[in-house]
């Protein structure tokens, strides 16, 4: 029963006792119990889930009305914090830490009555593009078990995928929840920066770092997106969504030029051409934008400044106050560095030290000054092209999803696969991919990107999109 | 160009040991040649980001709150009520 449902469909099945809210929470217990063998997408699995949800089902017998999210069972990024549930962020350095406190995210959708029924594999610490870099085993795409389900948030998006969670929480520094959600045929919104708590994310790239929902349909990203948002006293960057919401219903959608590049799949140009038509057929108009600084020079950038922020970051893992401390280690200098070699994996090592190296002395202005201000200048490409259209569209991805083990060897060749996503999370821009095709086969993705807080914008375009989809 | 002793800096200002064998300069290597890119922008005059909306100074009242003492809990070396470090007076 797991496969076709939304949030909506869910919520009238139990308001209309179709099914009780136990029942559905064990209907996604033994999906996972059926297929994440194969799949691995859960971490660990919470054990309270089916008291949470006769909870539900008491204020249901009482004829009490319930929230739209009430039992809604959803799956958590293990790096973000769930009181009382380990949290490991795919790390040794982790691997045994009890989160001591609740993310505002999951506070917020746990006080509609949603039901966590656990947390989900990532690349360690949210650096990776493919989940191949968890400590714990690679996640396999639910849509073809030998490719990768992207990442980092690829537990979650694989999830979903399967139908082993309705929806899930994931996160997005550079891509994170959009390029898994497109290679697994799945919706992913990255939310526009600040409009989303990030108290109780495992911090990597404080400035670019945004929680955001991975769901089977636009609708429901932003039933979850709506729940979740807003101001929170414990994240200074939070702030209150505006008010007014975009009342427009004709749009004018870019095409920035610089995106359709030389080596991008066939299948990904078809798709993204088709879409184009069909939105067209919706009264959706198209000019062509430029956003000069958006691809390469977001990436090199992006590789700049994400590694300085979280070597900074990192910095807190030293075998004193939580997590992995190196019990050989005969001085403190030891512990540090002991816990540390041993508590990390190769590419959170390699990023620690890019960032290390561009914040050194000598290297400051060279790298990390000029990032930033190429980081102004991408601001500004989409300031210029948000002059003249409503939102931009673009593939998530050039190419579909690899192999697994396919680039591993080669860091440089995983980091290209966030190609167009990156210059977003620089902006601090809202967007939202969208799977192409069939949602049973690897699939390309677009990307509906949003100017700061137009989130409306992008689910309207999206709907209107999935409208034409259902038609068939 | 990264160079082996370059890495070992690195490392130790990261506080991070990294072993002889395990070559980290071709891989950083190849990636800052990458990043180099950048040096093509002409960015004579423009400001630098840190901040995509440039919010500044967020305030809140300072109300003290009892917390859980749970995080003391954590530490992996304890006594008493104290978390406990290797000494650090001899080295």
């Amino acid at each position: 029963m797991t496969e076709g449902l939304t949030i909506k469909k869910a919520n009238e099945g139990l308001k209309s006792k179709n099914f009780s809210a136990v029942e559905l929470a064990q209907s996604f217990l033994d999906k996972i119990g059926e297929k994440d063998k194969k799949i691995f997408a859960f971490l660990n699995l919470n054990k309270g889930v089916i008291s949470k949800a006769k909870e539900v089902d008491k204020l249901i017998a009482k004829g009490k009305e319930i929230p739209l999210l009430s039992g809604i069972p959803f799956a958590v990024k293990d790096n973000i914090l769930v009181k009382g549930l380990k949290c490991t962020a795919g790390s040794k350095i982790l691997k045994d830490y009890v989160a001591p406190y609740t993310a505002t995210t999951v506070e917020r959708l746990e006080k509609e009555g949603s039901l966590i029924l656990g947390k989900t594999n990532l690349d360690e610490f949210a650096m990776g593009s493919s989940n191949e870099y968890s400590a714990f085993g690679a996640t396999h795409n639910p849509l073809d078990l030998e490719r990768v389900p992207g990442g980092s948030s690829g537990g979650s998006a694989a999830a979903v995928s399967a139908s082993m969670s309705l929806f899930a929480l994931g996160s997005d520094t550079g891509g994170s929840i959009r390029q898994p959600a497109g290679f697994c045929g799945v919706v992913g919104l990255k939310p526009t920066y600040g409009s989303v708590s990030r108290y109780g994310l495992i911090a990597m790239a404080s400035s670019l770092d945004q929680i955001g929902p991975i769901t089977k349909t636009v609708e429901d990203a932003e039933i979850v997106f709506r729940a979740m948002s807003g101001k929170d006293e414990m994240d200074s960057t939070s702030v209150d969504l505006p008010k007014v919401r975009d009342k427009k219903s004709s749009f004018k959608i870019g095409i920035p030029k610089e995106f359709f590049v030389k080596g991008m799949d066939k299948e990904v140009e078809e798709g993204i051409k088709d879409a184009i038509l069909r939105l067209e057929k919706q009264g959706v108009k198209f000019e062509e934008v430029s956003l000069p600084h958006c691809t390469d020079y977001a990436l090199a950038a992006y590789y700049i400044i994400m590694p300085s922020e979280a070597s900074s970051n990192l910095a807190r893992y030293d075998g004193i106050k939580y997590g992995f401390s190196d019990k050989g280690a005969k001085s403190l200098k030891e512990v540090y560095f002991n816990s540390r070699e041993k508590g990390f994996g190769k590419e959170v090592i390699r990023r620690i030290m890019l960032g290390t190296f561009a914040l050194s002395s000598g290297y400051y202005e060279a790298y990390y000054l000029r990032a930033q201000k190429v980081r102004t200048l991408i601001r500004k490409d989409f300031e210029s092209a948000f002059s003249k259209v409503d939102a931009i569209l673009t593939p998530t991805f050039p190419n579909l999803p690899f192999r697994i083990g396919e680039k591993t060897k080669d860091p440089l060749s995983m980091y290209l696969s966030d190609i167009f996503l990156v210059a977003v999370n620089l902006a601090g821009l809202c967007a939202i991919a969208l799977p192409l095709g069939n949602k049973k086969l690897l699939t390309p993705s677009m990307q509906i990107i949003g100017k700061p807080f137009a989130e409306d914008t992008i689910f309207k375009i999206g709907k209107l999109f999935e409208k034409t989809c259902q038609k068939e | 160009m990264i160079s082996k002793e370059e890495v070992q800096h690195i490392a130790k200002l990261a506080r991070i040991n990294i072993k002889k064998e395990d070559d980290f300069s071709g891989e950083l290597s190849k990636i800052l040649d990458y990043i180099k890119k950048l040096k093509e922008v002409n960015i004579e005059g423009i400001e630098p980001t840190s901040h995509p909306f440039g919010i500044e100074n967020v305030q809140r009242e300072d109300i003290p709150k009892k917390k859980d003492s749970d995080l003391k809990k954590l530490a992996p070396d304890r006594e008493r009520d104290y978390i406990k470090v290797k000494k650090i007076l001899d080295q």
